[in-house]
């Protein structure tokens, strides 16, 4: 078997595994009701994170996207509360400004020949910064068009709803794997991430691979960022701190490698669920106090990168 | 003129005068910017205050400064503070003296940082990752110290570290300048420091050399977690309990960018500890004459963002070599000397970020 689909099957392996913990603790884990919150609770880290494995593939990172997400909310509720444009010309503008603020990160990240650590951390300043000018404090969002979206989901047997954020956040997910698998955009991706001289004299065109790379990101953070304002109904610049490390270590728990080049979207997914799952079971259990999630994170983090670790060994030593 | 000045503070020249320029500016919208005053045995005032408040950051740039050098990153530092003044405030919750607590915390420092390094060094995994399991998981300990509570204490002794003062001067100020110039001496006076600039500038050729790279880099970590103890348990005697939510949150990137903004390139090599220091001092001064010019403080983070922006253009390799071709003899042109190493490359920065950050 290829060596490349081991992390992406310990990742299912797992999941599947702690479901089946908590299935046999608490049985009702397994009703449609709970997969659908699942889905829904998840949504915007779920998107964020497909935007963020793209830029992992190439071997880069994004810090930005969790300010991106909060400028985006309260972008879209200044907007809805002082003027009279409708939500979706609002979607609209937002999607633009998230994805053009991700194309000009990429864009320095290549022209400067700088690490996208430092570029992106400068990003994530520069948006926190920009939704603390626009409002200080939490804005409501109270619009009709706002509250039919709340109101679209299909009931599933056994009470459970797919929302629109849950459907959203699924056809995200579907379309990052065509996007990553089925196009030569995803094979510049991953040749950017197996290296860049190789890509180079492969004729990978660099700057626009990176340009889009850090643009989808960014897209993907402003979605989110709508979904979030969704789910939660306002626009708060304080929202969304650290959603850049929720994503990054969703990403790396679904098998996807940090150095770039090898992972898969459907991995990201489920690495968002196996978050998500942690955190449902703190809540049917009730007497766990929350921070247990970031502790048992940290420590599956832990176990991927070994284990990522040692796959890159044993491979290695099979070529020698 | 400028020849004559001494090496070291000629490398550090551009950041000098980029925090005169900022305190200026300071001066510009706070004229009583300069006025200190004596009060209760202490000295009160603008300056004072920066250099009490900036305790943090510099501490964990002195960290930060060596980590960078051996081409690694240190994300953890921030949950690091958290878990440390944890530790400090259950330890005198707990009975146990002054010394005790800080004794426990500055191990739980170290024992972070070894943790982090024994991924880097013996794992081989990259830094960002290894340091970010730790910054990911160490909110989550420090909640298990402190019982989801802010651990509070009554503990003088304690508190003197965070809001005392000696000789007139706050404590804090005199920890991270002591920590600082004790770890010049340590890397400076001894070969230590040039063998770190080797171990980051290429760790295979180092190793091969005879330098125990791995133990270097450990080691480099664990001071980096040491700082981070240091400064964890400042800000938890400053506000009298460890809060494991808000103690030293983001301050790991205000930390590298004091790094970032002192010289030290993030791809690893050639460092300076004194031009870190001053880095953390400007990002102070930014805050504070911020927060003095009456301007929301919400601009902070986009002025933070344009020096960055600035510093990046500064420091990118295109620019760099632009500057180099300008700079260079023309019989030296076709030499094969490298452009961001070495003294002429440092003060080409001066004039150059003197014009950048100026406004």
């Amino acid at each position: 078997m290829n060596p490349r689909y081991l992390p992406l099957l310990a990742t299912i392996a797992i999941f599947i595994l702690a479901y089946a913990l908590c299935y046999s603790q608490y049985p009702n884990m397994l009703s449609t009701r709970v997969v659908g919150n699942l889905l829904t609770d998840n949504a915007y880290l779920g998107i964020a994170a497909i935007g963020m494995t793209f830029v992992i593939l190439t071997g880069g990172i994004d810090l930005s996207i969790g300010s991106v997400i909060a400028f985006t909310g309260v972008f879209i509720a200044v907007l809805l509360a002082n003027t009279s444009m409708h939500p979706m010309s609002v979607f609209a503008l937002a999607l633009l400004i998230s994805t053009c603020f991700g194309a000009l990160m990429g864009g320095i990240i290549h022209t400067l020949e700088m690490p996208p650590f430092i570029v992106t951390l400068a990003g994530m300043f520069l948006a926190r910064g920009m939704a603390f000018v626009l409002s200080t404090e939490s804005i409501p969002i109270t619009h009709d068009f706002y509250d039919t979206l709340q109101d679209v989901f299909f009931r599933v047997p056994g009470k459970g709803r797919l929302t629109l954020i849950g459907i959203i956040m699924i056809v995200t997910v579907i379309i990052g794997v065509v996007l990553a698998h089925r196009t030569r955009f995803g094979s510049y991706v991953y040749a950017l991430g197996g290296g860049l001289p190789a890509a180079k004299l492969m004729g990978v065109p660099v700057a626009r691979t990176t340009v889009c790379v850090y643009a989808l990101s960014g897209f993907m953070a402003g979605l989110s960022g709508i979904v979030f304002s969704m789910y939660t109904s306002a626009g708060y610049s304080l929202a969304a701190v650290g959603v850049e490390l929720d994503a990054i270590a969703a990403v790396v728990i679904g098998g996807t490698l940090l150095t770039g080049g090898s992972g898969f979207m459907i991995g990201t997914l489920i690495g968002v669920l196996i978050m998500g799952l942690i955190q449902t079971y703190i809540i049917f259990d009730g007497t766990l106090s929350s921070w247990w999630t970031k502790i048992v994170i940290g420590g599956l983090l832990f176990t991927f990168i070994l284990l990522q670790r040692g796959l890159v060994w044993v491979t290695s030593r099979a070529r020698i | 003129m400028m020849n004559r000045l001494h090496p070291a503070l000629r490398r550090i020249l551009p950041q000098l005068i980029t925090l005169v320029v900022v305190l200026g500016c300071n001066v510009l919208v706070f004229p009583d910017f300069f006025k200190i005053e004596m009060a209760n045995g202490r000295l009160y005032g603008s300056i004072i205050d920066i250099l009490n408040r900036g305790a943090p950051v510099a501490l964990l740039a002195i960290g930060m400064t060596l980590v960078i050098a051996t081409k690694g990153i240190d994300l953890s530092v921030g949950a690091v503070m958290a878990i440390c003044g944890a530790v400090a405030a259950a330890a005198v919750a707990g009975g146990s003296d002054v010394a005790t607590a800080v004794v426990l915390a500055l191990c739980a420092g170290i024992a972070c940082g070894l943790w982090n390094g024994f991924l880097v060094a013996v794992l081989n995994i990259q830094p960002i990752v290894a340091t970010l399991i730790l910054m990911v998981a160490g909110r989550g300990v420090a909640q298990l110290i402190t019982e989801g509570v802010i651990l509070t204490f009554t503990n003088e002794g304690l508190i003197f570290l965070g809001s005392g003062s000696l000789m007139a001067l706050p404590m804090p100020f005199l920890i991270w300048l002591g920590f600082g110039v004790l770890t010049a001496i340590l890397v400076r006076k001894t070969a230590l420091g040039l063998l770190i600039e080797a171990v980051g500038i290429n760790l295979r050729a180092s190793t091969l050399s005879g330098v125990r790279g791995n133990v270097l880099i450990v080691a480099v970590y664990a001071i980096s977690g040491l700082c981070a103890a240091t400064a964890g348990i400042i800000v938890a005697a400053d506000i009298k309990g460890a809060d494991a939510n808000n103690a030293g949150l983001w301050l790991e990137l205000d930390a590298i960018l004091a790094v970032v903004i002192g010289g030290t390139s993030l791809l690893g090599g050639r460092f300076t500890l004194a031009g870190s220091l001053i880095g953390a001092m400007i990002i102070q001064s930014i805050n504070t004459g911020i927060l003095l010019s009456g301007f929301p403080p919400e601009f902070n983070l986009i002025i933070k963002a344009f020096i960055i922006l600035v510093i990046l253009i500064i420091q990118s390799p295109i620019v760099q070599s632009v500057l180099f071709a300008m700079r260079m003899p023309p019989d030296l042109s076709n030499d094969d000397a490298e452009p961001v190493e070495g003294g002429s490359a440092r003060d080409r920065d001066a004039s150059v970020q003197k014009e950048g950050m100026a406004p």
